[in-house]
């Protein structure tokens, strides 16, 4: 006997409530978007410029010894957070201290972090510094630059990308699905306020590759039976091409889900934001190409008059051949 | 008909072959890197008994590429240098200023006398007193403007020369400032990279970034601060000729004259000739020694240039004082006892052992063109990257095993097949990664892991289609044939989207970001591969030998 996440055949009606998931993804958007311009990010040094220091002692920590280290020295706004991690140790007791860049300092500051360590190091005996990183705001405002250059262009190029292999209709949606799917993470990350650092850049990007790569999935299926079923209206089209691939989508969601999972829960601390991001653009991109992606090609149209006869319907690269 | 020709079998197992030949390396890392270690060690300084057992830790013969551990993973320090290309600008003016001071003397007696006046270091202003005259004043400076090459090929010289009321206004031209701005990054790129083979790490990555910054990564350094003390001191050695010497810090030194403290005397001050005699740009070796009491120095040797000015300078002061100034401070100042023709000599002082190597080490590698200001500065400690190492590899294995388990109850036979294909994937990105010399960084095993969840997609695509083609009942090996072509357009456009993403954060991130893309980008590339061909050679192959009236998917 198999496992199988749906029945073999499905005929779900995706679209009976089209206004209802259409209608909670305009909330979701609304909510993000409030919660970014009043609440922010928590941006980490690499788009703020400052200083963070990791440290490692047998004691447990003791905020408020770290804080009456640090503070003495009047280094203007100082977090302190202690972290916890199932792959620690027993004697591993972790903080994360993080503080602010320095005014008038255009460089990362050593003489800053010397005096930090010195007054930890006084009033924690065995404290270890595993790790320090400080960043200057000169280059912390090029890489705020570079990240949104990065996350436009990427989207840019998908656009021209599925435009050239689709329809305008089906890029239209796509793109529509993904600034979705980027509009929530940013949402989620302020609403938590996870600290937002360089590498979730790198999780955004690769949520617009992975809703993309299912968006495309359902809609080269449409494209293959709009060509097959003329009679159909786009909607039953639309409808049958999402329950055709529906198993498909939910696997390939489940196996990705259980590789994050696994290492959002052992793949330590430091990368736990940045799976976080995968984790939720999975869910939510899996979301959005089936009822953002489609939606939105339903109520766009799509033009169905093929002129020319469908010689390879969905087969464009059936030449390349084992 | 499903068939696949015998030199495509070939090809696709002789391509898995290698790939996986190639990622083996990783499984004995330790014992490969000792002895790659010790292959560059035998090339540098020749065999010796230890060095050979360590390069028989593992067979010359086998690949020995490595996927080399991003400092978040094996610990480091990470600095991003901006160099002030606008130092040189100022040395550039005042090695100007006496050939156009000679050049409009000659001119005296048309534009009158003439007097530099104080102006920003990177311009000379020179007043005139017979302003009447100014053009031929302009002309004769221009005169001493050199022509420079540049990509256009116009003949643009070297400074602008303008006139302001009654006074010369030289600059230099802005081609002449791109030029030396490039050519100050490069000369500080090099120096850098001297100075940090001098310490001998293993594996630095120093790199140009944009028009004036230089990226630099050491791993197995204690913290970024000794790593800018290898690298930030500038080490600009002159000799000099001492006029005078006094305990009063606020003795005028006069024009020409400049005022430095003695390195070891605390309160002993020298006034000094500004234009050296010889600069430690003329020296060609220096290396630690000892003096005749027994007590460190160091040894230093000139160029035939330095050595001949060395030997003028003094052959003409022998009884006087000069001064060996390093970075603004007298080491020491001898008196000359005799001539010193032989361009070589040594320099004493209050040395420890140790001052004197990294002294001699400095000299060798040369004085940095400008000051470097430092931008990024990230210490990562050795036991951080070993936690997110053994973090990375359970999460890892769980993935895997998570993976393979639900693929094989969801596919049963195929799934295996899938299974396989999807070790041999990871297998070909770490093939691919040590081939290039690709750093692995801790998103880079998230792209990993990522890819171990995606890499599966591809088949899925393909297993559900042969499912839904099954239905229509043509026949296993039809649906089967079906499946793979129908699947296709689907895998490609899915696949080249996300490998567009991969590609735009190759081009614009840097560091870990950049690893991730590249462990993302070859993750899609071999887990199309596997799913194309691998997985359908091996359901070709399977389905040859047992040829099955029906088909469970």
């Amino acid at each position: 006997m198999r496992l199988r996440l749906v029945p073999e055949i499905t005929s779900l009606d995706f679209f009976s409530r089209s206004k209802l998931w259409l209608g909670l993804s305009s909330i979701l958007i609304v909510a993000s978007l409030v919660s970014f311009f009043s609440m922010g990010l928590n941006f980490g040094i690499d788009f703020r410029g400052g200083t963070t220091i990791r440290t490692e002692s047998a004691q447990t920590v003791d905020i408020g010894v770290y804080r009456g280290a640090i503070d003495a020295l009047g280094l203007g706004d100082v977090t302190i957070t202690e972290v916890f991690d199932p792959t620690f140790g027993p004697d591993q007791n972790v903080a994360m201290i993080r503080i602010q860049a320095q005014e008038g300092e255009e460089s990362a500051s050593a003489e800053m972090v010397a005096l930090v360590e010195g007054a930890l190091a006084e009033a924690i005996p065995d404290i270890q510094f595993v790790s320090v990183e400080s960043v200057g705001p000169k280059v912390s405002g090029e890489l705020v630059q570079t990240a949104i250059t990065a996350v436009a262009l990427a989207i840019g190029a998908v656009l021209i990308y599925i435009w050239l292999r689709f329809e305008w209709q089906f890029a239209l949606g796509a793109v529509v699905a993904l600034v979705h799917d980027v509009v929530l993470t940013i949402g989620i990350f302020s609403i938590v306020q996870i600290r937002f650092d360089l590498a979730i850049i790198a999780a955004l990007l690769t949520i617009v590759g992975y809703s993309l790569n299912d968006t495309v999935v359902v809609f080269d299926r449409v494209r293959e039976n709009l060509r097959k079923f003329k009679q159909m209206t786009l909607k039953e089209v639309l409808n049958l091409s999402i329950n055709e691939t529906l198993s498909r989508t939910l696997m390939t969601s489940v196996t990705t889900l259980l590789a994050l999972i696994s290492l959002f829960v052992l793949g330590g601390d430091v990368i736990r934001g940045f799976v976080f991001a995968m984790i939720w653009g999975v869910v939510v991109g899996t979301y959005s190409s089936v009822f953002v992606a489609s939606t939105i090609l339903l109520y766009l149209g799509v033009k169905r008059d093929w002129s020319k006869p469908d010689k390879g319907a969905g087969t464009q690269f059936a030449n390349v051949d084992a | 008909m499903l068939y696949i020709e015998t030199w495509k079998r070939v090809l696709i197992i002789l391509a898995c072959a290698a790939g996986l030949l190639l990622a083996a390396p990783n499984l004995f890392y330790d014992r490969v890197e000792t002895h790659n270690d010790a292959v560059k060690a035998i090339e540098a300084r020749g065999a010796t008994p230890e060095l050979e057992a360590d390069l028989a830790e593992w067979p010359s013969w086998l690949p020995s590429g490595l996927v080399n551990l991003g400092l978040d993973l094996r610990g480091g320090a990470h600095l991003l240098a901006e160099v002030q290309t606008g130092d040189v600008y100022a040395a550039r003016m005042d090695a100007l200023w006496p050939e156009v001071r000679d050049t409009l003397r000659a001119e005296r007696d048309t534009i009158g006398t003439i007097r530099r006046q104080p102006s920003a270091s990177d311009t000379l202003r020179i007043r005139i007193s017979q302003p009447e005259n100014m053009a031929q004043a302009l002309d004769a400076v221009r005169a001493l403007a050199q022509p420079i090459q540049t990509l256009s090929g116009v003949g643009e010289s070297d400074i602008d020369v303008t006139a302001s009321g009654d006074e010369i206004v030289v600059t230099l031209s802005d081609a002449e400032k791109l030029a030396s701005d490039d050519r100050t990054v490069r000369q500080a790129l090099e120096i850098i990279r001297r100075r940090i083979d001098e310490a001998g790490t293993r594996e630095p990555t120093i790199q140009r970034q944009g028009s004036d910054r230089i990226l630099i990564q050491v791993p197995g350094v204690g913290s970024a601060a000794e790593l800018k003390e290898i690298i930030g001191t500038t080490a600009q050695l002159t000799f000099s000729r001492v006029i005078n010497r006094t305990t009063d810090p606020d003795t005028r030194a006069g024009t020409g004259n400049k005022l430095v403290p003695a390195l070891d005397e605390e309160g002993t001050y020298y006034v000094i000739e500004s234009a050296p005699v010889v600069t430690g740009e003329d020296l060609v070796d220096a290396q630690p020694a000892f003096d005749q009491n027994g007590s460190p120095a160091v040894n230093f040797r000139f160029n035939p240039h330095g050595a001949r000015r060395f030997g003028e300078y003094t052959a003409l002061n022998i009884g006087s004082p000069f001064a060996i100034v390093l970075d603004d401070e007298v080491i020491s100042a001898p008196v000359i006892q005799s001539h010193i023709p032989g361009g070589s000599g040594i320099i004493t002082g209050n040395f420890t052992v140790e001052e004197s190597t990294d002294l001699a080490v400095l000299l060798r590698a040369g004085a940095l063109p400008a000051e470097l200001t430092f931008l990024e500065e990230r210490t990562i400690g050795p036991e951080l990257g070993q936690d997110s190492i053994e973090a990375g590899k359970i999460a890892t294995m769980v993935a895997f095993a998570a993976v393979l388990v639900f693929m094989f109850l969801s596919y049963g036979m195929f799934g295996i097949f899938a299974n396989i294909a999807l070790i041999i994937n990871v297998g070909l990105i770490f093939g691919l990664l040590s081939m290039i010399g690709a750093t692995l960084t801790l998103p880079g095993i998230a792209g990993i892991v990522l890819t171990v969840g995606m890499a599966v997609d591809a088949n899925v695509l393909v297993f559900e289609r042969i499912r839904e083609e099954l239905k229509t009942a043509k026949g296993p090996s039809r649906a089967i044939q079906l499946g793979y072509e129908k699947a296709l357009s689907a895998i490609l456009d899915a696949n080249i989207t996300t490998f567009i993403t991969a590609v735009i954060l190759f081009a614009i991130g840097s560091g870990p970001v950049r690893g991730f893309s590249i462990t993302l980008g070859l993750g899609i590339i071999t887990s199309v591969f596997t799913a194309i061909f691998v997985t359908r050679l091996m359901i070709v192959m399977w389905f040859e030998r047992r040829r099955p009236k029906t088909l469970e998917v």
